[in-house]
């Protein structure tokens, strides 16, 4: 007979109201992918779960099988990312990334390897200042990892291999597409020679590789307009933190 | 309807169905209090049916803090002897409560209505944050205590709302984040702990 209680590591998702003082938690595990599961008491002051299930909290749990829903019956925090909740933008950051995750994985699948890519994310952001990029990374490491790897060698359409120059990218073709299958179609638009660059070499290296890349203002925008339309396309909905990173991002540049 | 409900007289199961719809109100306790009220006097019952309806007759948002009052501007805000010059800024209308327990503060209070919640689609322009600024800008306020729940849509509205009213040079403070009384260092998180021990105090 297999125990009802298991270990495992996980980073909180979400969280909702549950009851009276319970929370109803969505984790990303190490070991079984996204689980949800109750929280008991998590909202009570005295609550030894609550700061170790808030989110974006990286946790090492105990849990029990439910009928439904398993329970949390320990928690203590590995990580807590101080730095990306002292900060308004980082966590502004942080709330798209959970949405990201809860929108590209289902219930009880195992993913090891995008956990791991998870938490090295939340790990740069709270340790540098180059917030997009981090994201950015994501990303394109997400999509590559969830099986939507843009194609960004050859034509997506004809299959031509890409020249330097005009070229084009569509979502819907899924990669980018040459001058002569680009300009006709009404979804694509323009990618840059250096866009593709970058790209391409993000699929192949690791986040410190990628640091070492220098981005443009116009670059660094052109790849992050690139990336939310694909992820849009793919979700079929645009996720709904976006709108308050970017709020946030106009009013500090107002600000300076 | 239940088939219950077939052999009990219409009014009867009629209170019953709507006793049911209450949160945390089975089957059972509604025909338990549905019976209770059938064999109460008459008076006990009528009290009950006007508090209920009073709720949502003379009830509306106070139009300085928006608390829910049934005067207005509400007695906290008429209150001459509070102190006008502190605002507390809340997430709920039940968060003054606690507050209002402790006996130690005596300014006036502000609620948002929400709490910033960008995977639920709840931005900064869904709270009442603009009437706060309005507030700020009419009104000889020297504090700000944000007093919104110590949680991650807490921290960033608090955040948020710092950064909107700190240039109109009033102090903004933030409720302490400690251990809570009667508690345990053992099961405290790191978040709280270091945050106590940033906040420690002399003795």
């Amino acid at each position: 007979m297999t125990s009802r209680a298991y270990q495992t590591e996980a980073i909180i998702i979400k969280r909702q109201k549950f009851g009276e003082a319970d929370r109803l938690v969505t984790l990303f595990t190490s070991d079984f992918g996204k689980v949800r599961a109750i929280a008991k008491g998590a909202m009570r002051p005295k609550s030894k779960l609550g700061g170790n299930v808030e989110l974006l909290t990286h946790s090492q749990l105990m849990l029990a099988r439910g009928r439904n829903l398993d329970i949390i019956t320990q928690a203590q925090a590995i990580d807590n990312f101080l730095p990306i909740r002292d900060s308004l933008e980082l966590m502004s950051g942080g709330f798209y990334l959970t949405e990201l995750v809860d929108a590209f994985t289902e219930e009880n699948v195992e993913d090891r390897e995008l956990f791991d890519l998870f938490l090295n994310t939340l790990k740069e952001m709270a340790a540098s200042s180059d917030m997009e990029r981090a994201l950015r990374y994501f990303e394109l490491r997400l999509l590559n990892h969830m099986g939507y790897r843009p194609q960004l060698q050859k034509c997506a359409n004809c299959s031509r291999q890409l020249e330097p120059g005009v070229n084009y990218f569509s979502p819907h073709q899924g990669g980018a597409l040459c001058r002569e299958c680009g300009y006709p179609d009404m979804s694509a638009r323009t990618i840059s020679v250096n866009a593709l660059k970058v790209l391409r070499l993000w699929l192949q290296c690791d986040f410190t590789t990628a640091c070492r890349v220098k981005l443009t203002g116009n670059l660094s925008r052109e790849i992050k307009n690139l990336m939310r339309e694909n992820i849009r396309y793919l979700l079929e909905k645009q996720l709904k933190s976006i709108e308050w990173m970017d709020q946030l991002n106009s009013e500090q540049k107002n600000h300076a | 309807m239940n088939s219950d409900f077939l052999s009990t007289a219409k009014p009867i199961s009629r209170l019953i169905e709507e006793l049911h719809k209450l949160p945390g109100v089975g089957p059972k306790t509604a025909q338990r209090l549905a019976y209770h009220l059938l064999q109460a006097p008459p008076e006990k019952s009528r009290d009950l049916a006007e508090a209920i309806l009073g709720i949502k007759e003379n009830l509306r948002l106070c139009s300085v803090c928006l608390n829910i009052t049934d005067s207005d501007p509400c007695g906290i805000c008429a209150d001459e002897t509070r102190d006008h010059m502190k605002i507390c800024v809340v997430e709920e209308p039940i968060d003054i409560l606690p507050l209002e327990r402790t006996r130690k503060y005596r300014g006036l209070y502000h609620v948002l209505h929400g709490v910033i919640s960008p995977g639920d689609g709840i931005k900064p322009e869904d709270l009442r944050i603009r009437e706060l600024l309005d507030r700020l800008g009419s009104n000889s306020v020297t504090e700000v205590i944000l007093a919104t729940n110590p949680n991650v849509e807490g921290e960033a509205t608090s955040m948020y709302i710092q950064r909107l009213v700190t240039p109109l040079g009033i102090r903004v403070t933030r409720l302490a984040r400690g251990l809570p009384f009667g508690g345990d260092l053992e099961y405290a998180d790191d978040v709280t702990l270091s945050r106590a021990l940033e906040g420690r105090q002399e003795m």
